[in-house]
């Protein structure tokens, strides 16, 4: 009697175990964060990896560059992040949760505080880099946003 | 009294001569910097003159920005260069703030009366550019600097909000910004609460190599031409020149602040 109860508890153990299991994924952890792909250009100024471990290290030494002795190169400054990160959904980075900066930030539970001072949202409108070699094969997109008709010519163009 | 002294040999006779000299050898040397400055090949300088700073190169104090403003050319009531200062740097002007006391105004227009003759004054003020700034003498986090080409700013990344600046500056120039400004914020110009702001010469289009400011381009377009924006270091630029021509004044000169805004009528 003894041990048919033991078993039968051992099984309805094993069970729940199972269970738990097989729910555990479901439920562990937070959402992944959403890495919305940059609206303009195709490659980081520097590797992904690298930026998404140290592109705090790469915008606080430009920051003190540009502040302190007035060097505004492009390369790494906070402007240009935000000019092809911006969302093109809410023109930010940090607007709604699923932006560029919040996104990783709200998993990682990290503040930012870039965004008391600096906009979120870049100059001007929000429009592709020109077309270089490695990002010709975006013509088709262009001319289908384009107000004249795409001839045979253009097609042929960006087929090659 | 030393000029009224007949005696050719006087020590201040003297440095009076070497003074008018050195200023002769200075622009000498201005003018060979000058030709120096002219491309060996093209492409590539020898010596970047000041407006075309290529954007890798840190401001140099080769250069000293300054302003030159005339009060008898600048009209009563033309609000321009203020109107022109809050759209560039992206502040609520006071008629339009919620809490217009503690506004933040990186420069104001102020009419004065002589209470003797009643003659009226009418003139920008702003952060004077000083070259030994009082604000950045007690800055507690170093926050409050002085570029090297002389512009007097504020790291926000160091400023803790203490305004004790505020306290040490003879102008009342600067301003802490005490509201959130949910991102109404320009791109190039972040401000933000918390921290101590003032008159920057327009820092942003002066690293783009404009050479003047917002307030100086609004008040040539209402044709008063009141201000002059450049570089008083350089011999031959314009407000270097009118500073040479016309009787010009440093407000509360007996401070000895060196300042980098002069006016001339008032």
């Amino acid at each position: 009697m003894a041990s048919l109860m033991q078993r039968a508890s051992r099984a309805a153990f094993l069970a729940a175990a199972i269970v738990w299991a097989g729910l555990l994924p479901a439920q562990g952890g937070a959402p992944k964060p959403v890495i919305e792909k940059a609206v303009k250009g195709q490659q980081c100024v520097e590797d992904t990896e690298y930026m998404r471990k140290n592109h705090m290290k790469v915008l606080n030494h430009h920051r003190d560059k540009t502040v302190i002795e007035g060097i505004r190169t492009k390369k790494h400054s906070l402007k240009e992040c935000i000019n092809c990160h911006a969302s093109e959904k809410t023109g930010s980075v940090a607007k709604s949760k699923d932006d560029f900066c919040v996104s990783c930030h709200t998993y990682a539970a990290v503040k930012i505080d870039c965004f008391e001072c600096h906009s979120t949202k870049p100059q001007g409108p929000m429009t592709m880099h020109p077309l270089n070699a490695d990002t010709a094969h975006y013509k088709h997109k262009l001319a289908a946003g384009a107000k004249k008709p795409v001839s045979v010519d253009d097609m042929a163009k960006v087929a090659q | 009294m030393s000029e009224m002294n007949p005696n050719q040999g006087s020590p201040a006779r003297q440095q009076a001569a070497q003074t008018v000299e050195s200023l002769q050898r200075r622009r000498f040397i201005g003018a060979a910097g000058a030709a120096a400055g002219l491309a060996i090949a093209p492409g590539v300088m020898l010596i970047e003159v000041a407006h075309g700073r290529p954007e890798e190169q840190a401001a140099s104090s080769a250069v000293r920005w300054g302003m030159l403003v005339d009060a008898t050319k600048c009209g009563t009531g033309c609000n321009d260069c203020v109107t022109a200062c809050s759209t560039e740097n992206g502040w609520t002007p006071v008629a339009e703030s919620a809490h217009p006391k503690q506004a933040p105004q990186w420069i104001r227009k102020l009419e004065l009366q002589d209470p003797l003759t009643q003659m009226e004054t009418n003139l920008p003020m702003m952060c004077q550019h000083c070259a030994e700034p009082p604000c950045v003498d007690v800055c507690p986090t170093g926050a409050s600097f002085k570029r090297a080409d002389g512009i007097v700013l504020v790291n926000r990344h160091t400023c803790i909000g203490c305004r004790y600046c505020m306290m040490a500056c003879p102008y009342k120039a600067r301003s802490l910004v005490h509201e959130q400004l949910n991102d109404t914020q320009k791109p190039d110009v972040p401000r933000g609460i918390g921290c101590v702001e003032s008159c920057t010469f327009c820092v942003q289009k002066v690293d783009r190599g404009d050479g003047t400011t917002a307030c100086v381009e609004a008040c040539t377009a209402s044709g008063h031409n009141a201000l002059v924006f450049g570089d008083m270091n350089d011999p031959e630029s314009e407000i270097s020149r009118k500073l040479r021509e016309i009787p010009t004044k440093q407000v509360r000169a007996d401070l000895n602040l060196n300042l980098g805004v002069r006016y001339h009528g008032i």
